[in-house]
């Protein structure tokens, strides 16, 4: 009973922040600066909210994760561009893609832990930007022209549906899993979870939302090209998930929302921008290496106090 | 004789990997942090040496010298500044903090003097070309093999035959046992910087005098690639290292002698996955299995 309440809070909840979306950029209050960065907002929360299944549910520590934003966003742009199909089809099949590459992706490398995982998804993301980079049918180095699709709609919703899954997967049988295996996963295994199975479950619903955000990326800007999709593109998925707190996905959608505002504003100033997010990352590593929530959700603030979910 | 011209091009780059790897190699086998940063300090190695040469009108010995003295402080700086605090933190928390200070150290060097390239001097060194068995071979890259070459056989010594060395390798053993048998472990970490570093500046100025183009992000790809030298070889183990380097270097120009330039780069990373998938410990390593 709770749990029904609280989804319909949140689906209220959104429906109204649509509402006002709409509302103040139908008006023109919110011109087409602002409107832009609301969608590359909701960009970087889907990629946020994606990347927090596999490193802060899953405890995988991948850093590839633009590689799977580069499949989504070139697919659907082959989809819309090239066989002038609709741009839903094109984003779910982007995503589907996406998911697909990231059990190629998965299967292979999640035997791997730590460290090492993280360097062969870095290595497997720049093969996906070079194997971009050296198609000619998407344009080569470039890039691909893809006209303007997205709209704050289309975008919103693809937010709440990924907000959605991923919460109601972190909080199902299987989310308990991967929260296992995150905490140990010798132990996990002992106990009986299929930690591979649930490692590339995870890994390959990650990389799904990853194309889903690559649709709505590529038909946002007027043009994609591999070094949109390279590792510094990786590494600032990261930050948001990283800076919001491993494990709390509130977090990542605050921090997501508040680096996409910094960095909009600091679009002129690139260098300063990465040297805030550097000594932003070091600094919350040094001193609050939990990041600015723990594991904590936004919700158990309010209401009655409640015992930390998945351990600490 | 193409192919023997390509085999030097690809060991005169494979030397240059190998020194940066011997850096990671030795790090990672302290404290088991995969220093991101190295190839940024090989950068500012790169950096120094040129001011070195074009400001102050030093040749290549003094400028190289100088270049890796500078590294070495600024190697442990980075530890100081950076890694310390991390020593029993989560190995994740140590990984965010290096790619943290990678990108510090790059963007930092940009606001400081912006992103244009910066052309090396190309008088530092004698080029003549001469001719084996039909392949071109220019003066610079045998000298630039030598100075690589007798860097790792000192280094070798150092690790080896000095005091330092064998703290180094008793705190890689087991970091515990070393520091209840009196050896001062911060002391060790810091000389494994320094050395690392200096190794890195060494490869950044010898970088820049052979391919003449430096830039502050020229850090990143052969910083990447020194570590997948240094896990090819077998993460930890010097000799392992070297070879790596020159095994990646000489498949690096393979690859683009047959006509695949744009590809050399997934070159490389497609060697990691496979190194990691079905020889994780790499070409020199022991399998070792993970107790519960």
């Amino acid at each position: 009973m709770k749990k029904v309440s609280k989804f319909w809070l949140f689906l209220i909840l959104a429906v109204l922040i649509y509402g006002i979306g709409q509302g103040l950029i139908q008006t023109g209050i919110l011109n087409a600066f602002y409107s832009n960065m609301l969608i590359l907002m909701i960009i970087n929360i889907i990629l946020a909210v994606s990347l927090h299944l596999v490193i802060g549910i899953t405890g995988q520590f991948s850093i590839g994760h633009a590689g799977f934003l580069a499949v989504g966003a070139y697919v659907s742009a082959i989809i819309t561009m090239k066989f002038e199909l609709p741009f839903v089809l094109a984003i779910i099949i982007g995503g589907i893609v996406a998911a697909l590459a990231g059990l190629l992706v998965g299967i292979p490398t999640l035997r791997l832990r730590g460290d090492y995982l993280a360097i062969a998804t870095l290595g497997f993301g720049e093969i996906i930007r070079i194997v971009f980079l050296n198609i000619e049918y998407v344009g080569g180095a470039a890039g691909m022209m893809v006209s303007n699709m997205t709209t704050w709609t289309s975008a919103f919703v693809c937010l709440v549906i990924t907000i959605l899954v991923i919460s109601n997967f972190t909080n199902s049988r299987h989310g308990r899993a991967c929260i296992a295996i995150r905490e140990n996963e010798i132990a996990a295994d002992a106990m009986g979870i299929n930690t591979t199975f649930y490692k590339v479950a995870a890994f390959a619903i990650g990389s799904f939302f990853a194309g889903i955000a690559g649709g709505l990326f590529s038909h946002n800007f007027y043009i994609i090209q591999p070094t949109n999709f390279g590792f510094l593109k990786s590494f600032d998925i990261l930050i948001f998930v990283v800076l919001g707190g491993l494990g709390s996905m509130s977090g990542s959608v605050i921090a997501a929302i508040l680096l996409t505002i910094i960095s909009t504003y600091l679009q002129q100033y690139p260098e300063t921008r990465m040297i805030i997010y550097s000594i932003v990352l070091v600094v919350v590593m040094l001193y609050r290496p939990q990041g600015l929530m723990g594991t904590r959700e936004i919700t158990e603030f309010f209401g009655k106090k409640k015992s930390v979910k998945g351990g600490n | 004789m193409e192919w023997l011209q390509q085999l030097i091009n690809g060991i005169s780059l494979g030397s240059i990997y190998a020194l940066i790897a011997l850096g990671y190699t030795m790090v990672y086998g302290i404290i088991k942090l995969i220093n991101f940063a190295h190839g940024d300090v090989f950068m500012v190695g790169a950096f120094v040496g040129f001011y070195a040469i074009k400001g102050w009108g030093l040749g290549f010995f003094p400028a190289l010298l100088f270049s890796m003295a500078f590294c070495a402080v600024f190697g442990v700086l980075i530890e100081r500044i950076a890694y310390k605090r991390l020593r029993n933190a989560t190995r994740i928390a140590a990984l965010i903090t290096a790619i943290g200070m990678s990108l510090l150290i790059e963007y930092g060097v940009i606001y400081a003097r912006g992103a244009q390239p910066e052309a090396y001097p190309d008088n530092v060194l004698p080029s003549t070309s001469f001719n084996l068995f039909g392949a071109q071979i220019s003066s610079q890259s045998l000298f630039i093999l030598s100075v690589s070459v007798s860097l790792m056989i000192i280094l070798q010594f150092i690790v080896h035959r000095t005091k330092i060395g064998k703290a180094m390798r008793a705190v890689s053993h087991d970091m515990d046992a070393a520091r209840l048998m009196g050896i001062n472990v911060d002391r060790t970490i810091s000389y494994t910087f320094a050395i690392g570093s200096a190794l890195a500046g060494a490869a950044g100025v010898i970088f820049g005098v052979y391919y003449t183009k430096i830039e502050p992000l020229m850090g990143i790809i052969p910083g990447l690639k020194a570590f997948v030298a240094a896990v090819l070889g077998g993460i930890g183990i010097i000799p392992g290292a070297m070879v790596g380097g020159l095994i990646l270097g000489v498949v690096e120009s393979v690859v683009s002698a047959m006509g695949f330039s744009l590809w050399r780069d997934a070159a490389a990373f497609i060697i990691l996955i496979l190194i990691l998938i079905f020889r994780p410990s790499g070409i020199f390593g022991k399998n070792t299995r993970e107790k519960v």
